[in-house]
Formats: C-alpha cells, sequence, structure tokens
C-alpha cells in the first residue's frame, strides 16, 4: 500500500512537474501571506510584517529543492538534468574532453586486455569439474626442482596410495599419417586409461579408455580431438570403430572429445592412445618403464586434502614394500611434490603475468591522475559557476552529484573507446606472447572481462571526480564570487602539485622496472651458449614404420641421411644429435664416477648420442684430450665417452680427468666408460640456467638406437634459406620420415628468452606512455600556474626582475615537484623491483646505472615540460599583466 | 522556562502526524497547531515543515487536496491517512517506551547500581 503510494506520488511527480511546481510556490507563498497576515493583526507594520514572514520562514529556494528531493523527483530528474547538463559541457570544450577520454581509454583498455590475459591463466579455474581437486604429482629433481616419474613408480602409488580418486600417467606421442603428398605427423598423447577421468571430461562419441586397453601389447584404439575429427573425417559419427592408419599400424577409433575439451597438459594435443606400458620385470632396471619421463595426475578423493595426499606419498615414498622393488635414482627419499594442475600449468609464467598486471595498474593511476589534475584545472576555471549555484541554493551534495556525474560520463566515454582498444591489445598480446604461456585460446574479450572494464570504468569515474568535487563544492560562494581570491587558488595548485608527485613517483617506478628488464636481457644475450649459433639450421628427423624398430637400420638410415645433407651445395658441416641445446628438451641420466668413495653418489647429467663431427659442426670448443672418430664404433670393450668442462673442475679437481672412468646410463654392474675428452660447458636448457653438466656418447655405442634425431647444419650463407633444399636431402634417403620443429638456431635462441621478452615489450609500452602522462601533467601544472600567476610575474617583472630570473622561477618549480617525486619513487621501484626480482638476470635489483639512467631521463623530460610554460612566463608583459585585473 | 527548546531530530514527522491526526490543516495551520499545544516552547524553523510534509505523504502516511482557507483564500489541506494512523500510534508508542527507559536511567541513584 505504502509503495504502491510512494510510486504513484512519484509517477505525478515526474510526470506533472510543471504543476507540482506552481502549487509548491502557490502553497509556500500562502504560508508566508497568512503569517504576514497574522503579523499585521497582532500591531505590526505590513511592510516590516512581509520582510519578517520571508525572513522566518528560511531560504524558499532550499526549501523547494528539499521537497523535491522529498517526493524522489530528484533522483531521475536530476541525474538526466546533470547528464544533459554534463554532455554538453564535453561538447563546449572538445579539446579538454578528447584528452581526458584519450588517456581514460588508453589506461582502461591496457588495463581490460591485460586482465583478459590474466584472468583465465591465473584467477578463473580450469575448465574441468571440480579442477581444484586434480593434483600433478612429481618427484623431486636437483635443487627441488619437479621431475617426471617412472612407470613402476605410478604403479606402486597407484595400488598403495588411498588420497587419489584416480591416477593416470602421459607421455607425448607424435604419430605420422601418411599421405600421398607428405607425412603429416600429430601431436597426441599415450595416456593410462585413467587419464580422462582424472580430468573429468569423458569423450562425448564412443567410450573413454578402460584397463583393458591400457595392458601390454593390448588393441592399438585411438581417442580423437573434436578438431580432428572435424577436420581429417568430416564430422562423421560413424567414425566410432573405423580403423585409421597411424605409424604403420592400424588403430581401431573408440571415441571422441567434446569441442569444450580444453587439455591443458598439452594444449596441441589432438589424439590419445593408451600408455601399454610392461607391468612386468621390474627388477629390471634399464627398462623404459624405470624413465623418469611420464607426467602424473591424479583426483584427490572427496575430502583429501593436497596436504594430505602428500603425507601419504611421503609414508608410501618411506616404506618401500618387496611388491614394488626400486632402483637407486627411484628411492624418493625426500617423498614426492604434490601441485594442483592450475599451479602446475601457471607455475612458469605466473611471476611476468603479476609484474605485468601491475605495470599496467600503475599505468592507469597514472592515467586517472592526469585526469583527476585536468578536472582540478577545470574546476578553477569553472569557480564562478559553481559559487553562483551555491549561492542560488544548490546544496554541496547536489553540487557533488552534477560533478560526479560529468565525471562519471567522461569515464564511460572513456570506458567505451578502451573497450576497443583492449580489442587492440589483446590480439597483440596473443601475436606477442611466449609459446609457454597456457589458456592461449581462452584469451578474449568475454563476460568476466567486459564486467571488469565495466568495474574499473565506474570506479575510475568515481574516483577522479571524487577531489574536485570536493574541492569545488568547498568554495565558500563569497570568496569565490570576488574573482580574483589568491586563497582557493592555492589550495587547488597544493593539490594539482601533490598529484604530479604521484605521477612522477609512479612513472619512475615503471621506468626503473623496464630498465631492469631491458638490461636482463641485454646481459642474458650477452652469455655464450657455448657454441657457435651463427648460419646454424636445426630440424628434428624422426624415424616411423616397423623396419626402424631394428636398431642396425635406423643406425644406417641416419648415416645415409647424413651423407646426403653434407652433400648440399651451401653445407659447410652437419651432424646428428640426440639432444638438441635450447631445444626445450632434457634428457637426463645418472653418472656414477669410479674414484667417488660412495657408490650412491650419482649426479645428473645430459645425455648427447652424437654423430663424429657434431662438436665441429656446433663449434663446441676441445679442452683436452681428443673428440670421436670414426674408430669410436659399437663393440669396443670400452666406451669412450666427453664430459663438460665444469663437471670435469668438479669432480677431478687438480687431476686429469683423461683416462678416468665413470659409468653413464646403465645397469649397476655395466662395464666403466673412459672418458678420452673434454669439451665445453654449454647451455642446454636456457641461457639463464648455468646447469650444463654433459656427457657425450657415440650415437653408435649408445644403449639403444635413437630413432628421433636432431640434425645440426652449419651453411654457409643464410641459414633459414637452406631449410628445403635439406629437408629433400633427408626425402632422397626415405621419402615418407617426418622432418619437424625446423628453425634456425637464432630463432630457439630468441624464444629461450621469449618470456622475458615479452614482459620486457609491455613494460616499455606502459613506461613510454608512463612517462607521456606524467610530462603532460608537469606540464598542465605548470602552464596553469603561470596562467595564475601572471600579475604576479607581471609584478616582478616591472620591479626589474630578469628574464632569466622568471625562467628560473618556473623551472624551479617543476624541477622541485620532479625531485619530491623522483624521491618517493626511489622507493617505490626499490620495492617493485623485488617484485620482478624472478624476471631479472645478472642484474641487481638496485642496479645503480639503471637508476641513474632513468632519473636523468625524467629531469630532461621535466625540463621539456617546464620548458614551454617557462616561454610564456618570460614573455609576460607587465602593462598588460598589469591591467588584467 | 521561557527559553524555547530545539527540536529533537527526527520528532517532526510525529508531531505533523499528531496535529493533522486532530483534523485535516493546510501547512501554515500545522505550525500554528503545533506550537499552540506545546505552549510556544517549541522552536520550528517554519521552511523545514513543507519538506517534512512532503515526504510524510510521499511515504502515504498524508494526504493533501486543495481546499479554502478561514479568509477564503485556496490553501493545501493535508489529512492523516489510515496508514498514517497506524504510523502514529506505533511512533508514540515507541517514542513513549523510550521515554520512559531514558527517563527511568537518568533517574537512577547510586545504590540501586
Amino acid at each position: 500500500m505504502t509503495i504502491w503510494s510512494r510510486l504513484r506520488s512519484w509517477l505525478r511527480a515526474l510526470l506533472r512537474r510543471s504543476q507540482m511546481e506552481s502549487e509548491m510556490d502557490a502553497e509556500l507563498r500562502f504560508h508566508m501571506e497568512a503569517y504576514a497576515e497574522d503579523l499585521v493583526r497582532s500591531g505590526m507594520a505590513r511592510e516590516e510584517a512581509t520582510r519578517r514572514a520571508r525572513l522566518e520562514f528560511g531560504g524558499v529556494e532550499r526549501v523547494k529543492e528539499e521537497g523535491r528531493e522529498a517526493r524522489g523527483v530528484n533522483l531521475v530528474e536530476s541525474l538526466l538534468r546533470d547528464l544533459r547538463y554534463g554532455a554538453s559541457n564535453m561538447l563546449r570544450t572538445p579539446g579538454f574532453t578528447a584528452i581526458t577520454v584519450l588517456t581514460l581509454a588508453l589506461g582502461i583498455g591496457a588495463t581490460t586486455a591485460i586482465f583478459s590475459a590474466v584472468n583465465p591463466i591465473l584467477f578463473e579455474s580450469l575448465p574441468y569439474p571440480r579442477p581444484e581437486r586434480i593434483m600433478v604429482i612429481s618427484e623431486f629433481g636437483a635443487d627441488s626442482s619437479r621431475t617426471r616419474v617412472a612407470f613402476h613408480t605410478y604403479r606402486e602409488l597407484a595400488a598403495r596410495s588411498r588420497s587419489f580418486e584416480n591416477l593416470a600417467v602421459t607421455k607425448i606421442w607424435q604419430p605420422t599419417l601418411v599421405t600421398p603428398r607428405e607425412p603429416e605427423r600429430f601431436d597426441g598423447q599415450f595416456v593410462s586409461a585413467g587419464y580422462f577421468r582424472v580430468l573429468g571430461v569423458p569423450p562425448f562419441l564412443g567410450r573413454d579408455f578402460e584397463p583393458s586397453d591400457d595392458r601390454f601389447h593390448g588393441p592399438h584404439v585411438v581417442i580423437l580431438s573434436d578438431a580432428l575429427w572435424r577436420r581429417r573425417f568430416g564430422g562423421d559419427a560413424a567414425i566410432i570403430g573405423r580403423k585409421i592408419t597411424l605409424d604403420d599400424n592400424s588403430y581401431t577409433v573408440i571415441g571422441v572429445m567434446p569441442n569444450t575439451f580444453e587439455n591443458v597438459l598439452v594444449p596441441s594435443a589432438e589424439l590419445w592412445t593408451p600408455l601399454q606400458y610392461d607391468p612386468g620385470h621390474i627388477a629390471d632396471s634399464q627398462t623404459r618403464e624405470w624413465g623418469n619421463h611420464l607426467r602424473m595426475a591424479g583426483r584427490l578423493q572427496p575430502g583429501a586434502s593436497i596436504d594430505q595426499a602428500s603425507r601419504e606419498l611421503k609414508a608410501i615414498a618411506g616404506d618401500p614394500v618387496p611388491e614394488f622393488p626400486r632402483p637407486p635414482w627411484a628411492s624418493h627419499e625426500q617423498g614426492f611434490i604434490v601441485n594442483s594442475l592450475q599451479d602446475d600449468v601457471t607455475r612458469s609464467v605466473k611471476p611476468a603475468l603479476l609484474a605485468v598486471l601491475g605495470a599496467v595498474l600503475l599505468v592507469l593511476v597514472i592515467a586517472c591522475v592526469n585526469v583527476t589534475n585536468l578536472l582540478l584545472a577545470r574546476g578553477v576555471r569553472r569557480r564562478a559557476e559553481f559559487a553562483l549555484r551555491t549561492a542560488l541554493g544548490a546544496g554541496r551534495t547536489r553540487l557533488i552529484r552534477q560533478l560526479l556525474t560529468e565525471s562519471l560520463l567522461l569515464a564511460a566515454t572513456g570506458g567505451v573507446a578502451g573497450m576497443a582498444v583492449a580489442q587492440l591489445g589483446v590480439r597483440a598480446l596473443v601475436a606477442l606472447s611466449p609459446a609457454e604461456l597456457p589458456r592461449v585460446n581462452s584469451i578474449g574479450v568475454d563476460g568476466p572481462v567486459f564486467a571488469f572494464g565495466l568495474g574499473i570504468t565506474t570506479l575510475i569515474g568515481l574516483v577522479v571526480g571524487l577531489i574536485p568535487a570536493l574541492r569545488a563544492s568547498r568554495n565558500e560562494p563569497q570568496i569565490a564570487l570576488q574573482e580574483s581570491s589568491q586563497r582557493t587558488v592555492g589550495g587547488h595548485r597544493r593539490t594539482r602539485s601533490a598529484l604530479v608527485v604521484v605521477e612522477v613517483a609512479l612513472a619512475l617506478v615503471l621506468l626503473v622496472s623496464s630498465g631492469l628488464l631491458l638490461r636482463s636481457l641485454q646481459l642474458l644475450f650477452a652469455v655464450a651458449p657455448g657454441f657457435d649459433a651463427s648460419r646454424l639450421l636445426t630440424m628434428q628427423v624422426q624415424t616411423y614404420g616397423r623396419r626402424y624398430d631394428d636398431d642396425a637400420t635406423c643406425n644406417r638410415f641416419f648415416a645415409q641421411a647424413l651423407e646426403a645433407v653434407r652433400n648440399v651445395p651451401g653445407v659447410s658441416a652437419a651432424a646428428f644429435t640426440s639432444q638438441l641445446p635450447l631445444s626445450g628438451d632434457a634428457d637426463v641420466y645418472g653418472v656414477q664416477f669410479e674414484n667417488a668413495s660412495d657408490p650412491n653418489d650419482v649426479e645428473p647429467a645430459f645425455r648427447y648420442g652424437v654423430a663424429p663431427g657434431y662438436f665441429e659442426t656446433m663449434g663446441i670448443p676441445l679442452r683436452r684430450g681428443r673428440l670421436f672418430n670414426a674408430q669410436d664404433a659399437a663393440g669396443l670393450p670400452m666406451r669412450p665417452v666427453l664430459i663438460n668442462e665444469s663437471l670435469a673442475k668438479r669432480r677431478y679437481p687438480g687431476q686429469d680427468p683423461i683416462g678416468q672412468r665413470i659409468r653413464f646410463g646403465g645397469p649397476p654392474n655395466r662395464p666403466w666408460d673412459i672418458i678420452v675428452g673434454v669439451v665445453g660447458d654449454v647451455k642446454q636448457t636456457s641461457l639463464a640456467v648455468s646447469q650444463s653438466d654433459a656427457v657425450y656418447v657415440t650415437t653408435a655405442q649408445w644403449l639403444w638406437a635413437d630413432g628421433t634425431q636432431w640434425l645440426v647444419v652449419r651453411t654457409r650463407g643464410d641459414a633459414a634459406a637452406l631449410a628445403p633444399a635439406v629437408r629433400q636431402a633427408i626425402w632422397s634417403v626415405d621419402k615418407d620420415q617426418p622432418v619437424v620443429r625446423v628453425a634456425t638456431m637464432g630463432a630457439l635462441l630468441a624464444a629461450s628468452a621469449a618470456q622475458r621478452h615479452f614482459a620486457l615489450i609491455l613494460f616499455e609500452t606502459f613506461a613510454l606512455v608512463a612517462l607521456m602522462l606524467a610530462g603532460a601533467g608537469i606540464y598542465g601544472v605548470l602552464s596553469g600556474s603561470v596562467a595564475e600567476r601572471t600579475r604576479e610575474i607581471g609584478v616582478r617583472l616591472a620591479l626589474g626582475a630578469t628574464n632569466q630570473s622568471i625562467l628560473a622561477l618556473v623551472i624551479r618549480q617543476g624541477m622541485t615537484l620532479t625531485g619530491i617525486g623522483v624521491a618517493f619513487g626511489l622507493a617505490g621501484a626499490a620495492a617493485a623491483s623485488q617484485a620482478i626480482a624472478a624476471m631479472l638476470f645478472g642484474v641487481s635489483p638496485l642496479d645503480p646505472v639503471t637508476y641513474l639512467g632513468v632519473i636523468v631521463l625524467l629531469a630532461a623530460m621535466s625540463v621539456i615540460a617546464c620548458g614551454v610554460p617557462a616561454l610564456r612566463a618570460m614573455r609576460v608583459d607587465p602593462i598588460v599583466a598589469l591591467r588584467y585585473e | 522556562m521561557d527559553k524555547q527548546l530545539e527540536l529533537l531530530q527526527g520528532t517532526l514527522d510525529m508531531l505533523i502526524l499528531k496535529a493533522v491526526s486532530l483534523g485535516p490543516l493546510h501547512g501554515y495551520g500545522v505550525l500554528l497547531r503545533i506550537q499552540q499545544i506545546s505552549k510556544d516552547r517549541l522552536e520550528i524553523q517554519q521552511g523545514s515543515l513543507y519538506p517534512a510534509l512532503y515526504r510524510l505523504e510521499h511515504q502515504g502516511w498524508i494526504a493533501s487536496e486543495w481546499g479554502e482557507s478561514e479568509n477564503k483564500r485556496k490553501a493545501k489541506y493535508y489529512r492523516l491517512t489510515a496508514a498514517g494512523k497506524r504510523r502514529l500510534q506505533t511512533e508514540s508508542e515507541k517514542w513513549n517506551r523510550m521515554a520512559d527507559l531514558i527517563a527511568g536511567i537518568l533517574d537512577t541513584k547510586r545504590e540501586e547500581v
């Protein structure tokens, strides 16, 4: 009832506004006249009575305003009026509007774009049911790094652990489909039967893998991704049960995954087949089932926590049972690392993303500060207008509301433009993103991103409007109406100066951070990789087909292919290796030293199975002894090996390593290998990682023939240009062998620093924008202050001040602001640089060169920003300035 | 005792409801009646009466219509609605309870604690 009557009165107030106004007028007039009448009746003169009645009634306009408010008219009515007024204000000052909207659009757009990239990776949960229960389980590697697990370890945990509903292991599978044109290779995964159950997503067509599929020598079955099913098989539902040929084998398609399925562990995988490892022969540590090369994931039981699971696995690790004997490298002394899948997928990019997010927020703050400054400056110009409105009865809240509406309108316009900027930004981000960025496909301007943009736009509208609105509404009308009040102007100037100080400080933080990143990247690229990276072409050659199951055939193919490649014109040297530096792969085995007192003293080292000529091709220097030659073939009683310099220095201090013996990658009782040479250290993982212990063996003398090898080719001219000819040479030996991952070593070097490079580009962009905005801020404050002080400057000039002293006056003012800003900024930068420490390389977070350089840059920018207002101040004509008032 | 008391915050609404509960009144009449009942001991800012009247009308506790004043002039008369009557009732009860409570607290003597 009351709600209805309230609504009715509100509607009436809105719709019959003019009638209501006149009624209100009449009512109030009646009151005053009736009162005056009473006063006259009590003996007062009529004129005096009318005056008294008015006086005692109070401000009529204010009463009417409050009356409108009480009826709820003002809510919508005044909002519309404010919007109209604000819009016409924006149009009246197009320059001001353009600058503010552009500044806000840049800030909002950049922030929204970055948020769209960061949100799915860091904040959104993974697209699986109960994703928080999906864990990745790893072995402890060197320095507590995470290492993959062996099949038998998985079996032991699957049999003994109770914390997990399901456990699964997986490794990369790259099957080849032969077509009449070229062999096409797919990315896929070998998985144990529970893989999709761990993720919680079943196939939408056909069936999931069952334990009966995943047995040694089991049936060849395959599940396809939605994309592959549509691309190669026309989305035909009759695919289930059909046979397709992969790697010379016939596979039965048993399922198709839904198109919403996102496979974050191996995003490029398009087909899946059971792992089918051998659960027998557990005592034989020389089988692939004991190689630490599987990724293990598990789904926690409902109610089980990470801590619980990790404690349980540690207990299992510490309590070996006879059914599951373990070789020395799988003793699990430290237990296992249990991490959520989310953490596992995002941890490598998290520091960079958070740093970039922080940087863009700083830019946003600077943009807001600039707009606040502009609004304050405009507030000074509109002082008289506000004073007049206050005098006419506009309440303080009314005034604040109007100014906030105006700033919200500005922010909303900026926000709309910002969404366009964000769209472009997202596209640029995805194009720039380093390969290791997970979930790239889910980056885009979607619902949450849009909500975020809307949220910050509103927030900005309120924040940038608040200080100017409070300042403007504080004007005492009498003072402001007398035009030249220096008091209020002074107050404005102080606020604006404070804001400029903030801007300079924030810009300094950004500049220092990007300066440090720039120096890191310079130092990183100055790191010697340990070989000559120029004019070096690399590619991976895979053998496929049953005939290559024979080691001799496999080795013969690579030998013939190498011969063919060496004959290609433009090739100066070529060799095969089992593992390529900076390729992102890591093939690690344990080394046992004959001179070690403890037989369990086993060190990990990269294993390179190389063809003779590898070191010459790569340009890896020989430090002692000899390189491999044609005589180092299979069948020698003692296998000759080469080791790297650091390992030799560490294990054989003051001794000659040549002739010393080690055991590398074999059963504990196999014969010793003899060290015949020492070569220079080579960066394997990335330029920033110093771990480079390596053992080199000839391909022919390794435990098995490597079916997949890397070809390195030193060219005389441009390396990339020779790629087609080299590929043809390999196919001249066997046209069905896939040649993949073709890249120049230069490109691999760049890719190994891609994440830093990505962060650097964004930081540089943001720092540049910040520098420009801070410059504009200083310029704005100084030119405003010169304009306000025209009379003072005129007086000074008239009293004999020189041009130089006026120049000095203005520049001093600007540089003081910069100086204070720099002081605050230095403290901020020192803190911020700690936050990006993980991305720095070879440079201290407090690197004096960077800090000094940035300060000089900021000072130079300030001088320029001061220059124009200073010159204007010098040209003030004392006569004009004095007449001005 | 001659000095006028300032109106307690939030009590004007109650007084207006009481005033019009005794019979329809125009705005000036409301003022006069409150002064008359209170024997001129309350100070009411005349202008502040109207926003309060509009608020009460907006909330549906009083209703208004134009009529003729004692000296034959057009004036807007306010009367209590049914909802307003209930409101006045609950407000008065609340006020009385509060007043008793406060008075009780203020009268408390040391030995009673």
